[in-house]
């Protein structure tokens, strides 16, 4: 603000004020001092800088940034506050490791704290494939239903969620497969149609009237028996549906059906062993359990 | 108003009388801020973890990144855990600087419309991935999130996927000359578990997950791109064998 030394003293005739000296096209600016308040809040927040710098890291040098007096760090920091977490759920926690699974679900406690820890997981994890609810999708189980593909009791549930289903990278994971019976020319298509038929009588589903429910009995009996059961009924040890039920995973109109037959497989569950803590795994088990298909 | 530039140089006037000189006047004192909070990221050790596991994306998986880059889905997804409580809950392990260090750009993000998918690798089964790309409520019924039903009945375009190797190279990402001349290769072998590439593929490329591609015998999708990208996200680093506290420095 050297400039203009020759304006310095010049008053404004308008005002009375002084002016700052600066001058445009004859427009002068007047010399009007910042407010008290505005100025002192700003030299603070300069000194509250200077204070930063001491306590927290902050100037980059050559290897590091300064440390700061306080010692503070932000993956430091997330580390205690997960750890401040744990051992608030500890307490609990420890119980649930220690009980059966039977236990949790016959002491009141430690069921309601199972089942807030595993609805939030639920939610978490489940919810995108199994609905909010456990309700299912097609292709997607409903957990609700009390129709289990690998089982509904609580050391089945622990054990699916735990390995998942056709999870390569879990060596325990239920790996069993419904062939491309279609797509691997293993059957007709005129047997495919009498099987899908005969199936669809299994639940008492209405059939083509042309159906002949006999050679779809012996297809079904040569080829889908081994896995699903003489009757039908299933098998859980496969994760062979029962086809006798009103429950579908994909659909029992018998467009579905024949596409189940022609093309197989399976759906595919995560191994949650992976990713989340056996504790965690024993109240989703719980919580799955008491959803109201549990066994 | 005759001014003398030569002794007037630093004054306010001059600076306030000459555009351009306050243009760079302004650039100068602003590239102090950039100096000081920028540069030293580029040399500070503490910056980037020291972690095991992390690799540059397999040709599949960088066909899928582009195509994430493409369709924008980081206007709405954020590829960032943060390091607080309520996230690492969530999603799992804040983030580490040495996991996006392959990603040109990258893809952190800062809006989520839709979750963090830093994640999201091994999250949820490749059929989900298709149904939920193809028809998200079919699988959640409250997302808000557009379907992608084209991606799963384009084919992929794969021509110039040597070149965005070679591109990548430039700039730093450590992909061999034996990785640029298989590109092609590599890509296909992805999607064929039972090919004689897919060893190979593994070889130059660990934990590459190779899987069929979705109704098979046709050609590879936008959509099994994507996917063999998405299922990468996240599922590098062991943390199990991370040490955390290793890089609190």
């Amino acid at each position: 603000m050297t400039d203009g030394t020759e304006h310095q003293h010049k008053v404004d005739p308008y005002t009375g004020k002084a002016t700052t000296g600066h001058e445009w096209d004859g427009i002068a600016e007047l010399n009007t001092p910042l407010p008290r308040w505005w100025l002192w809040s700003f030299y603070a927040t300069i000194a509250w800088a200077f204070l930063y710098w001491i306590a927290y890291p902050a100037w980059p040098l050559i290897s590091g940034a300064t440390d700061g007096v306080l010692g503070w760090h932000s993956r430091a920091a997330i580390a205690q506050d997960v750890a401040d977490l744990v051992s608030l759920r500890d307490p609990m926690n420890a119980k649930l490791a220690a009980s059966s699974l039977k236990d949790i679900e016959n002491t009141p406690e430690l069921f309601s704290f199972a089942r807030a820890e595993g609805a939030a997981a639920f939610a978490n994890n489940c919810a995108p494939c199994h609905g909010a609810g456990g309700q299912g999708s097609k292709g997607y189980p409903n957990l609700n239903a009390g129709r289990w593909l690998w089982g509904g009791t609580l050391e089945q549930i622990q054990a699916t969620i735990t390995h998942g289903a056709r999870w390569d990278a879990d060596p325990e994971t239920h790996s069993s497969l419904m062939p491309s019976f279609g797509r691997d020319n293993m059957l007709k298509p005129d047997e495919i149609v009498a099987a899908a038929n005969y199936v669809r009588s299994l639940s008492g589903l209405p059939t083509d009237p042309d159906a002949n429910l006999a050679k779809g009995k012996q297809v079904f009996a040569d080829n889908c028996a081994a896995c699903h059961g003489p009757e039908g009924k299933g098998n859980l040890e496969l994760g062979a549906p029962n086809l006798t039920t009103k429950v579908w995973l994909y659909g029992s109109d018998r467009a579905a059906i024949i596409n189940r037959i022609n093309n197989g497989g399976g759906g595919v569950m995560p191994a949650w062993g992976a990713k989340l803590s056996p504790v965690t795994i024993k109240a989703l088990a719980v919580y799955v359990h008491s959803l109201g298909g549990g066994q | 108003m005759s001014l003398s530039f030569a002794k007037r140089l630093p004054s306010h006037r001059f600076l306030e009388t000459h555009s351009i000189w306050l243009v760079v006047g302004i650039i100068i004192v602003v590239a102090i801020g950039g100096i000081v909070e920028i540069v030293p990221l580029f040399y500070l050790k503490n910056t980037i973890e020291r972690v095991e596991g992390v690799r540059p994306y397999s040709p599949l998986e960088l066909a899928g990144f582009n195509i994430y880059v493409r369709e924008g889905c980081y206007l709405c997804h954020s590829q960032m855990v943060r390091p607080l409580r309520d996230e690492v809950e969530r999603y799992g392990h804040y983030s580490l600087a040495a996991e996006s260090m392959y990603d040109h750009p990258f893809q952190w993000g800062s809006k989520r419309n839709g979750p963090d998918l830093a994640r999201v690798g091994g999250k949820y089964s490749d059929d989900w991935h298709f149904d939920h790309l193809r028809d998200p409520r079919s699988v959640v019924p409250a997302s808000i999130m557009p379907g992608y039903p084209f991606l799963e009945t384009t084919p992929l375009d794969y021509r110039h996927i040597a070149e965005d190797l070679t591109a990548l190279s430039r700039v730093g990402v450590p992909y061999s000359q034996d990785m640029i001349d298989h590109a092609s290769d590599d890509l296909k072998a992805q999607g064929a578990p039972d090919s004689s590439g897919a060893e190979d593929l593994q070889k130059r490329y660990p934990k590459a997950i190779v899987r069929d591609l979705k109704l098979d015998k046709r050609e590879i999708s936008e959509a099994d791109a994507l996917v063999a990208y998405l299922q990468r996200l996240g599922a590098q680093v062991d943390f199990k064998l991370y040490d955390d506290k290793a890089n609190i420095r």
